[in-house]
């Protein structure tokens, strides 16, 4: 690292650590729904849309996942409200 | 018995052609009688890496519509007895692959060869899956950068449930990690994923790590593979990981960046 960059360093995260948590998070993701039923998706798209009647949500804040603890499988529903 | 060895990506451009050229023509080199298949029909490029695209006269589709005999589509290679090259079709689309008509030539070719080395094309759709569907062991080729470690993770989800291997309950497709286009300075300034973090996403055994080199766009201007070019960091990268395809334990070469000097590293460059 030359003294030029130590100045222009640090104010913003190294973007390959950005690289890496959004990976990790992406790939989390897809082997899920890899796995997942066919019906999850439009599933999700009928929860978001009982929500709208209600409250305006973007797609990212609501979050549905189907995990699989041995005997029985967990449909975890998260959404997140704007303030 | 014959090993099928798909060389796969998910996303294009990564460096599968010039893995397969260089990791078959290794193989050929050390003895091994090697045939490698130019699976991406309608977009052939193996056969110009290769050096042979004036000695192309049938092809893969050929083969499998019965239009023409396996000897007859097979290239020899001129640097080695021991290679051959089956060209992919320039004029057909990938819909003229069929399961059973890869089946057939592949198991045609088993008996003739060690090593069946199969180019794949970009994707996950049909043409990569075709590619893949055989294949005993796989490398996936991958360049440090977000897009391309999520489409490895996508091929390896199709290697793990649609392959043969994975459809007939047999042991699974042994898979292989092979880190492209690597560039170890740019790691060290946190501008790139590190071997250790695509390792981690991914969690499949690390096979190689060959450096992003000048000498790979050489070898492709004069339609050598890049192992054949020794002195190069590419050349070397893959010569290791030829070894370590056929069970040498080696260490990664080219994996660290240049120790700078004294003004390099205060004033940079
Ligand atoms: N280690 C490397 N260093 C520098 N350039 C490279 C390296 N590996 C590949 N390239 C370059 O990247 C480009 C794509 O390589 P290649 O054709 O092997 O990729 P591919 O995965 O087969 O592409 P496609 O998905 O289109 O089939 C080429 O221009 C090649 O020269
Ligand atoms: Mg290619």
């Amino acid at each position: 690292m030359s003294i030029f960059e130590l100045f222009s360093r640090n104010k913003e995260e190294r973007s390959a650590n950005v690289a890496k948590e959004r990976l990790q998070v992406i790939v989390a993701h897809e082997r899920r729904a890899r796995n997942a039923p066919s019906y999850l998706p439009a599933m999700q798209n009928e929860i978001l849309a009982v929500i709208r009647k209600y409250v305006e949500i973007d797609n990212d804040q609501l979050q549905v996942d189907l995990n699989d603890d041995g005997n029985c499988s967990v449909l975890e529903v998260n959404v997140n409200l704007p303030k | 018995m014959a090993t099928i060895i798909v060389v796969t990506s998910g996303k294009g451009g990564v460096g599968k052609t010039t893995t397969s050229a260089a990791v078959s023509m290794g193989l050929a080199q050390a003895g091994h009688k090697t045939v490698v298949i130019d699976f991406d029909i309608g977009l052939r490029n193996l056969d110009i890496i290769m050096n042979c695209e004036r000695r192309v006269v049938f092809d893969f589709v050929n083969v499998i519509q019965g239009d023409a005999s396996l000897n007859q589509a097979l290239i020899k290679d001129k640097r080695c007895d021991k290679l051959f090259i089956l060209p992919a079709s320039q004029t057909r689309d990938k819909d003229a692959l069929t399961k059973d008509g890869v089946q057939q030539v592949l198991n045609q070719l088993k008996q003739d060869f060690e090593f069946i080395i199969c180019d794949s094309p970009a994707g996950i759709e049909h043409g990569a899956q075709m590619a893949l569907y055989f294949a005993d062991k796989a490398i996936v080729v991958t360049n440090p950068e977000v897009s391309s470690v999520r489409d490895s993770d996508r091929i390896l989800g199709i290697l793990q449930s649609k392959s043969y291997r994975a459809e007939n309950n047999m042991p699974p497709v042994d898979e292989h990690l092979l880190i492209t286009r690597f560039d170890p300075a740019r790691v060290i300034k946190g501008e790139m994923l590190s071997i250790a973090d695509i390792e981690d996403i991914l969690a499949v055994k690390l096979l190689g790590v060959i450096p992003e080199s000048q000498a790979v766009l050489n070898a492709s201007n004069n339609g050598t593979p890049v192992i054949l070019d020794e002195k190069s960091d590419a050349g070397q990268a893959y010569q290791d990981t030829v070894a370590r395809l056929l069970g040498d334990d080696r260490p990664h070469r080219f994996t660290e960046a240049q120790k700078k000097g004294f003004l390099q590293r205060v004033f940079g460059g």
